[in-house]
């Protein structure tokens, strides 16, 4: 039987190996599969929702690519525009366009969450942050609309 | 943090949350500046730039026109600011896909690398390309 000195000399602050913890608790933990959010509407509408990301992180591409080609002259802001046009290009955007909107909806619908405003020592209802929200949308988006066919016109 | 866990390169695999939890609050202001910048602006820019105008609804707008709003300053600026925002908001909602959808959790480490560093390039990338147009 070995004295608690002994295993002290063990203790992680004096062992060499920095992984090594006295105590192994061995967690029970269920085995999830990786396609756990398939055939669940909740959950896949939860994994939809999270790769909208990628549609933000295309439209800004989309958007730096389009710069570059206003900024190297007419002639190759002409022939993006062309692209732009071709009806699967067309068609594609259409899509993306449908999933910016989707993640719009779903960003906007968790503000009242994640937003609590008091207005002195009373709540602001939460059905208030979110057409404040909606109202936000509304204004920006005429905003830039408005912008561009002024530009166009 | 320990004094021991910090010194050893060797956990950071098998204890994710202690890489990055300092940055956190900052990566996740950007996720969130990015997520409400994005659900408010980009339905209408791509709305009009890359469906309206193509499909002929709106008329295209001549090179020169878009030439000098790219080239105006608070254009550079806005969109400078936006570009970020956006890259940093996929960055940091990509990563939690992965990170949760595939569970990927031993990976950890490497996918907020590749994620938020994708983000720098392509923010730099950005902001060369907005300033030095025109």
């Amino acid at each position: 039987m070995k004295g608690a000195s002994e295993w002290d000399r063990h203790a992680p602050s004096s062992a060499p190996n920095p992984r090594h913890t006295r105590y192994h608790p061995r967690w029970h933990r269920e085995r999830i599969p990786i396609f756990w959010w398939v055939g669940h509407r909740r959950y896949t509408l939860f994994i939809l929702r999270e790769l909208t990301a990628v549609l933000v992180l295309y439209s800004g591409l989309l958007l730096l690519a389009q710069l570059v080609a206003i900024g190297r002259g007419p002639e190759s802001y002409q022939a993006f525009q062309g692209w732009l046009a071709e009806p699967w290009v067309l068609a594609l955007h259409t899509f993306v366009l449908l999933g910016l909107i989707f993640h719009t909806v779903t960003w906007l619908n968790l503000a009242p969450k994640a937003l609590v405003l008091r207005v002195g020592k009373i709540r602001v209802p939460p059905r208030a942050v979110l057409v404040g929200h909606y109202l936000a949308w509304i204004a920006v988006s005429a905003l830039v609309a408005g912008a561009l066919v002024w530009v166009a016109g | 943090m320990s004094p021991v866990a910090k010194g050893a390169g060797g956990r950071q695999g098998t204890e994710p949350e202690r890489v990055t939890r300092s940055r956190e609050p900052l990566l996740w202001s950007l996720f969130s500046a990015g997520g409400m910048a994005s659900a408010l602006v980009l339905p209408a820019l791509a709305g009009v730039l890359w469906v309206a105008v193509p499909a002929g609804w709106v008329a295209a707008p001549e090179h020169g026109a878009m030439l000098a709003v790219a080239a105006h300053p608070l254009t550079r600026a806005a969109v400078s600011l936006l570009l970020i925002l956006f890259f940093f908001h996929w960055a940091h909602r990509f990563r939690y896909t992965l990170y949760d959808g595939l569970q990927l959790y031993h990976l950890n480490l490497l996918i907020a690398v590749a994620t938020y560093g994708i983000a720098s390039a392509l923010s730099a990338l950005a902001l060369w390309i907005v300033w030095t147009l025109g």
